[in-house]
């Protein structure tokens, strides 16, 4: 890495050198059954430079051809965009605890026993369920330097459990499934088994909606898979450079409702998400975004904080091996106070929403949502009867999310990169065939 | 030469290795990219690639071990193998291929990598300067990427293939905004390393910006079923998500009510409905000579004259479901173990013309273009980027883009009209099981489909 950063100093007024490797052991189930281990090593080296004022990029995989990778870089510095930040010079970051040595230790055979143990536990319940599962850990080495000084260095480890289940009957198909992620070793399937027995629980039934407005309690899932993309999208500090946020404008405005408080986390302990500093030596920072309904930050890197004459939130990462870009670590929304069943028992004729599939495809930057309720219950006279079909639920997510009847009690991590409760919303149009 | 000298070192290790079988990938990769955001080119780079793996079977269980250090090839293969030990407890089933020993070079006069970035950049710069002389254009966004791929394919079994391929792939889309209110509309293009197809889609440009601008002043559709037609991009999209994935076996071949669902024989269409599936037609981004497990390409009907006669295969669920291999287990890259995909999936034409077609929909919906699909089987979703009511038989007014859904089986079944216009779709990319975008084709002539449920107001 010295070794690039020198020789990158000799085309090039700034050079930064960013390297990650990875070692990652996977177990896969396949129709309940062990199926397949895997073992992945990787390793790559990325040269960000600044030549006459302009960025190049370059990447490889093969760390030892570093006079090909320098070349790259100035090639693409023909055509780059002109630098407006400096590099950071040296930094003080803060502890984030990301890793764990128990996480790497975790035997293969123990892993096994883990996904067996979920899928034990859930065809148990449900005769004639076929389960995919997968249990994986891995740890990553992230290191950075840069001509300025900047230099920063952690690792990070993970584990991970996920299962999908699918029950066919006829031409019917019913799926479930959950997952959760941490630093720390999972020894038990806890959570990820009970949320998908309560699914099965409440899909036992059908139950048929009428096309029209109604109530719908989106749960942490279900805000995950309907509600979360376009606010993504809309609090990127490039997306709002562009002028392409529809909130973009409205700095310090309320927006949505008084209830709603969400902020960018990198440090909470153990989050895979979580990191001391970005992928451009940043110093991690909790972000808010949203204040008693109030747009009150956008997430941002070196290069569009800059152009945007604002400071980097510490928010530069680095997705598929390409350069830095604004890119949220976390998304928190805050709790509220009232429970699930409180809320399925305020509705006469509603809807809860667990999985909603495809409700990015439509106007996501402008906030649209439209999608195939994939899992979902209806409620009739504060009670859930049975799992609906055929059913999509269609809105806008600032629309929706100006007037919520009540943020749940307790979040939950969903995804890995969301945690939040059950958000209850008192109209949204609903289409069904039934 | 990294690679050979790599792959001559792991043809003796797998021959030797003590496994029922054992196979090896390796891959060198080059590729650049050009990510415009509104008027600036704000992100481009290049990128080279070198990695292998090792894949092993033992009593029926896989180890998988990737790698990007070709160092210690002899370790990689003693864990796989000791891998797939730990999950084997069957007889191991792969369906039997004759070893092949092959040269496949890309078939591009020019590779597009080496293409100097100044000439690719200036046809983006071109399409960016059609977007932004329309009014009320807010942003633009446009991705291009090439790649040029060298791979080596060995087994246990004595096969040895190295095989060339290029791609390109070009996104372009533009968003339009007025009063705070947002709309966007974009293509989606590919081919097999030529640059001409790309360079080419000036006009296409200019339409797709003017139609963000009028979609600012398009009603959204109603809510509810309509009679659908759908246009050849989407039909392919369609015929990708909602039936395609269905026919991939590793769905189906451990469960038995899967099974019992898509049995052979049944009927799923109107006689006039065929599908096929196929890798073997030259220039098309899905296509190939031998899948990655050597197997070679072949032509699979999958729907014919309605009924269901076929489905795609690896080695494995072919020999489990004891039918023919087809050539279909693909990877995305060498960090990946091959799995089952498509390859160039599409409907076959019929006879009806598109006035025919749209001449008795007293109000329906004219759906065209694509912005996704997704699938889980029984259901489907996919959104139109681009929408009109059909009203009295003649394409009315301009709407929103829509999301259509429904069931794939009764979907199928609803196909009351099939098109004299076969169009293949070259943009875009499949994901499965964490590999994306694997390039692919899909296609189709014009589609009526009698009740779609259709998202809305």
């Amino acid at each position: 890495m010295e070794e690039i950063l020198v020789q990158a100093r000799k085309v090039a007024e700034e050079a930064e050198v960013f390297s990650v490797a990875s070692e990652e052991t996977q177990v896969y189930f396949e129709a309940n059954r062990l199926k397949h281990l895997q073992t992945k090593q990787q390793a790559s080296m990325a040269l960000r430079i600044i030549r006459q004022g302009r960025i190049g990029y370059a990447v490889t995989t093969n760390t030892d051809d570093y006079p090909n990778l320098v070349d790259n870089a100035v090639e693409t510095a023909q055509f780059g965009m002109t630098a407006k930040f400096e590099l950071p010079s040296a930094n003080s970051y803060p502890q984030v605890e990301v890793f764990s040595a128990d996480a790497e230790l975790v035997p293969v055979e123990a892993m096994v026993t883990l996904g067996e143990g979920l899928i034990a536990a859930i065809t148990g319940h449900t005769a004639g369920i076929i389960c995919e599962a997968e249990v994986t850990r891995g740890v990553v080495s992230v290191r950075l330097m840069n001509s300025r000084g900047g230099q920063a260095e952690y690792r990070k480890s993970y584990f991970s459990l996920g299962m999908e289940g699918n029950l066919t009957r006829g031409t019917d198909m019913l799926f479930v499934g959950d997952s959760a992620s941490s630093c720390q070793p999972m020894l038990e399937p806890g959570a990820v088994a009970d949320n998908i027995l309560q699914q099965l629980e409440l899909a036992r039934d059908q139950a048929l909606v009428p096309t029209r407005s109604m109530p719908v309690v989106f749960t942490p899932n279900g805000v995950a898979s309907a509600l979360v993309m376009p606010l993504l999208a809309a609090f990127n500090g490039k997306t709002v450079l562009e002028g392409a946020s529809p909130i973009g404008q409205k700095l310090g405005q309320k927006v949505f409702d008084s209830k709603f408080e969400l902020w960018d986390d990198p440090v909470v302990a153990f989050q895979p998400s979580s990191r001391p500093c970005d992928d451009e030596g940043v110093p991690s920072q909790r972000t808010p975004l949203i204040e008693g309904g109030r747009v009150t930050s956008f997430l941002y890197d070196l290069q569009t904080a800059a152009m945007a004459g604002t400071r980097s939130t510490g928010n530069g990462r680095r997705g598929h091996g390409g350069l830095p870009t604004p890119s949220p670590s976390a998304f928190v929304v805050a709790a509220g106070s009232t429970t699930f069943d409180e809320m399925v028992g305020d509705i006469k004729e509603g809807l809860v929403v667990e999985q909603l599939m495809g409700a990015g495809q439509g106007n996501v930057l402008g906030g649209d949502f439209s999608g195939n309720v994939l899992l979902g219950y209806k409620v009739e006279n504060g009670k859930i009867v049975g799992r609906v079909k055929d059913t999509m639920v269609s809105g806008n997510v600032y629309r929706v999310l100006k007037d919520v009847a009540a943020f749940g009690r307790e979040a939950r991590w969903v995804g890995g990169f969301l945690q939040t409760p059950h958000i209850y919303c008192p109209s949204i149009s609903v289409a069904s065939k039934g | 030469m990294l690679i050979e000298n790599a792959a001559q070192e792991l043809a003796e290790l797998v021959r030797r290795g003590d496994a029922d079988y054992i196979e090896a990938h390796l891959e060198e990769s080059q590729a650049s990219y050009m990510v415009y955001r509104g008027r600036e080119l704000e992100s481009v780079g290049r990128s080279e690639a070198i990695g292998g793996n090792v894949r092993a079977m033992v009593r029926g269980g896989w180890g998988f071990v990737s790698f990007n250090n070709l160092g210690d090839l002899r370790g990689r293969v003693d864990m796989a193998v000791r891998q797939a030990g730990m999950v084997g407890s069957e007889a191991s089933q792969l369906a039997a291929v004759s070893p092949v020993v092959d040269r496949v070079s890309a078939g591009v006069d020019r590779d597009p990598v080496t293409i100097p970035l100044a000439e690719k950049k200036q046809v983006l710069d071109e399409y960016n300067e059609i977007i932004w002389r329309q009014p009320e254009i807010q942003t633009s966004n446009i991705g291009y990427s090439d790649g040029r791929k060298h791979t080596i394919f060995l087994s246990s079994s004595g096969s040895y293939i190295e095989q060339e391929r290029a791609d390109i792939n070009l996104r372009v889309a533009a968003v339009a905004a007025r009063d705070g209110d947002i709309q966007q509309a974009g293509l989606s293009m590919g081919s097999r390393g030529d640059l001409a197809p790309v360079r080419q889609l000036h006009q296409e440009v200019e339409r797709l910006s003017r139609q963000a601008v009028e979609l600012l002043s398009a009603p959204k559709a109603r809510g509810g079923e309509y009679t659908v037609v759908l246009d050849p991009v989407l039909a392919g999209v369609f015929v990708h998500e909602a039936f395609g994935h269905l026919s991939e076996s590793d769905f189906i071949y451990e469960n038995d009510r899967l099974r019992e669902l898509m049995a052979l024989g049944k009927q799923f269409g109107s006689r006039e409905l065929n599908i096929v599936d196929t890798a073997t037609l030259p220039g098309l981004r899905g296509s190939y000579k031998y899948d990655d497990e050597g197997v070679p390409a072949a032509r699979t009907y999958l729907i014919r004259e309605g009924k269901l006669v076929g489905r795609l295969h690896s080695r494995e669920t072919a020999a489990k479901l004891k039918e023919k291999p087809t050539g279909n287990a693909r990877a995305i890259n060498h960090r990946y173990p091959p799995i089952v995909r498509m390859s160039n999936t599409f409907i076959e034409p019929g006879a009806v013309s598109f006035e025919d077609m749209i001449g008795d929909i007293k109000e329906g919906i004219y759906a065209k273009n694509w912005y996704g699909g997704t699938t889980s089987m029984e259901m489907f979703t996919f959104s139109a980027g681009e929408a009109y009511m059909i009203r009295n038989g003649k394409i009315a007014e301009a709407l929103r883009p829509v999301v259509l859904t429904g069931n794939v089986f009764d979907t199928l079944k609803n196909i009351d009209a099939i098109g004299n216009d076969l169009d293949m779709n070259q943009g875009g990319g499949c994901g499965k099981g964490g590999q994306m975008p694997l390039p692919v084709a899909n296609g189709s002539p014009h589609i009526r489909i009698s009740r779609c449920l259709v998202g809305g107001n």
